[in-house]
């Protein structure tokens, strides 16, 4: 894959950044590099091995990771939102997200 | 574009064939979230079952569910899935107030189950069921998380604010996915009510739409009929009961086949059905390509899921709708509509087994259950859990009348007092002296006494006038105060006046 600045403003914009120029043009030149040092797996024959997609569990070693469903109670709904920003009615308060019914 | 009337909207969308798909998002009904321990309550107040995990605070872990997993598979199975021995969770990447962590926790490429299938009635292209089968495919069946809540309406600022209840966030959810192989409304409509009820037998949802535990988005595309291609689809979302599913489908029909007919083009996008005018709208987004991101889950091991552990699960599955309907058919002689009627929920079927079960009259069995029984469930609001009569009874009540003790009418009576009382037929026969004569040799008695009162009448019967045969028929029943068998009368008149 090959990185320039229209892939960077797609990426930035799906991440909800916003970038300067010059910003622009160290995150191209450090995402080209970054995908230039991992492409060299490209060179191993790897046609009939299985994708690892954890490095901490991998699928050679199944377990059972997994936990018994009984509830517990952690925060209240004042603990919840103690934090935010904005709250309300025990709710997080954000901007309106859709526009009003018109 | 002219205004068309609606049998013109119809008579244009004939010419197309609809190719509809549905997404169905099911919430599994565990006691806890899928990552964490926190509860899954309906109606808690905001906020009050969350926990770091579930919030995405920084630093906080996700561990699995296991009863999730359970209930995933079984729900696989029960779509005649293949269950994959190893599926990835992964993260689908968008931001959202109600998506705390800014990713949703799902499955993308190594679903848990795929290749599944259910059954509808096929139908001509009238949406009518012509009696034979239809396989609708299951693409895929995978485990992921909710999402919170966002109420955008009701508060005070609500024109500038939207208000986020995060105790949705992070309850199991199942995406089951089918292949575009419905093609009216109808089938579209079956389909979800089927799935509805295989998730009902197996317990692992309550399906309750209204408190959104059963959600369906539908892909809808036409193509002229004997097309091959599949046209340009649109997504309907927000199809929040049956009803509304098929709705917004007659609705989208005759919009995609209007654009069609006026030489247009379908855009492919996400539309939104509203209820209250019965019409999609196209849903203003931000001009995003839907670009997730997907990629695995760091956070969470590979799921899982051995042969011993599956079949474990599969041990456990119950007799599923279709096979009950058709050993209901086989094993008491019932109508396929009347299966159906009867396996609707499980805890009909048991009723209607528990009473069946034994008794030499199943079907008569299965037409108080249906009849009756339903009727005061209806009017009374109760339900099988509280009804007071016994499937036993039932039975009973039904030997009653094969043999004569009490006539159909009187089973009416009986089974209105059976309802108040919880009383077995034989008291309640007792209770409101309804008891049927049918001993011949008091009715036989009966028999000789009208007769020898109306002479005349009995000499012109003689004679060839066979139709006073019903006066005498309501003279013998008038003096046993209605509780001669009609069916004995009639016979034993006719010998004697042979």
């Amino acid at each position: 894959m090959k990185i320039d600045r229209a892939t960077v403003a797609h990426i930035a914009a799906l991440a909800n950044l916003e970038l300067g120029e010059a910003e622009m043009a160290a995150m191209e030149r450090d995402l080209a590099s970054i995908l230039e040092y991992v492409a060299q797996l490209d060179q191993l024959e790897l046609s009939g091995v299985e994708p690892m997609a954890q490095v901490a569990a991998p699928n050679a070693a199944p377990g059972d990771r997994a936990r018994d469903d009984r509830p517990r109670v952690w925060f209240t709904a004042e603990e919840a939102v103690a934090n935010a920003p904005q709250a309300g009615g025990g709710c997080f308060k954000v901007p309106r997200v859709i526009q009003p019914a018109s | 574009m002219a205004t068309l009337s609606a049998a013109e909207l119809a008579q244009q969308a004939a010419k197309y064939e609809p190719v509809i798909g549905l997404e169905v998002h099911v919430q599994l009904n565990t006691a806890t979230k899928i990552f964490c321990g926190c509860p899954t309550a309906f109606g808690a107040p905001p906020n009050s079952q969350t926990c770091p995990v579930c919030l995405g605070l920084p630093g906080a872990l996700p561990v699995l569910n296991r009863e999730a997993v359970r209930k995933a598979v079984l729900a696989a199975l029960g779509l005649g899935c293949t269950v994959n021995e190893v599926s990835i969770f992964a993260r689908k990447n968008y931001f959202y107030p109600d998506l705390p962590k800014g990713y949703q926790i799902s499955q993308y490429d190594r679903p848990l189950a795929e290749h599944g299938s259910l059954f509808v009635d096929a139908r001509d292209a009238h949406g009518r069921p012509t009696g034979g089968t239809k396989t609708i495919g299951i693409t895929r069946l995978h485990l992921e998380e909710d999402a919170g809540k966002s109420l955008h309406e009701g508060f005070p600022d609500s024109e500038t604010f939207s208000y986020v209840d995060l105790n949705r966030s992070g309850v199991p959810l199942i995406e089951i996915v089918s292949e575009p192989d419905m093609r009216s409304p109808e089938e579209a409509h079956e389909y979800v009510t089927r799935l509805k009820q295989i998730m009902l037998y197996l317990d692992v949802s309550d399906c309750n739409m209204e408190e959104g535990s059963l959600r369906c988005d539908a892909n809808v595309s036409l193509r002229l009929r004997g097309s091959e291609r599949f046209g340009t689809k649109a997504e309907i979302k927000n199809l929040n009961s049956f009803r509304f599913l098929q709705r917004a489908l007659e609705f989208e029909i005759l919009r995609q086949a209007e654009i069609l007919e006026s030489g247009g083009r379908v855009v492919q996008e996400t539309r939104l059905y509203n209820a209250a005018e019965g019409r999609t709208y196209s849903m203003r987004s931000k001009e995003e390509a839907h670009d997730y991101r997907y990629f695995p889950e760091p956070d969470l091991p590979p799921l899982v899921v051995s042969a011993a552990a599956r079949e474990e699960i599969a041990a456990k599955m119950p007799e599923l709708p279709r096979a009950k309907r058709e050993r209901l058919m086989a094993q008491y002689g019932l109508a396929a509509y009347d299966a159906e009627v009867l396996t609707a929920t499980q805890a009909l079927a048991d009723y209607f087994e528990a009473a069946a079960t034994g008794s030499a009259h199943p079907k008569a069995v299965a037409n108080w259950i249906m009849g009756e029984l339903a009727a005061h469930m209806n009017a009374t609001g109760e339900t099988l859990a509280t009804i007071k009569i016994q499937p036993a009874h039932v039975a009973q009540l039904a030997a009653l009348i094969a043999e004569g003790t009490i006539s159909g009418k009187m089973a009416k009576e009986v089974f209105a007092r059976m309802a108040a009382t919880g009383e077995p037929p034989a008291a309640a026969v007792a209770a409101l002296g309804l008891k049927q004569e049918s001993d011949p040799a008091a009715l036989r008695a009966l028999v000789a006494q009208v007769l020898a009162a109306h002479p005349q009448q009995a000499a012109q019967y003689r004679a060839g006038k066979t139709a006073l045969l019903g006066f005498f028929v309501g003279q013998v029943m008038k003096a046993s105060r209605g509780q001669a068998n009609p069916a004995l009368v009639n016979q034993l008149l006719q010998e004697a006046l042979a």
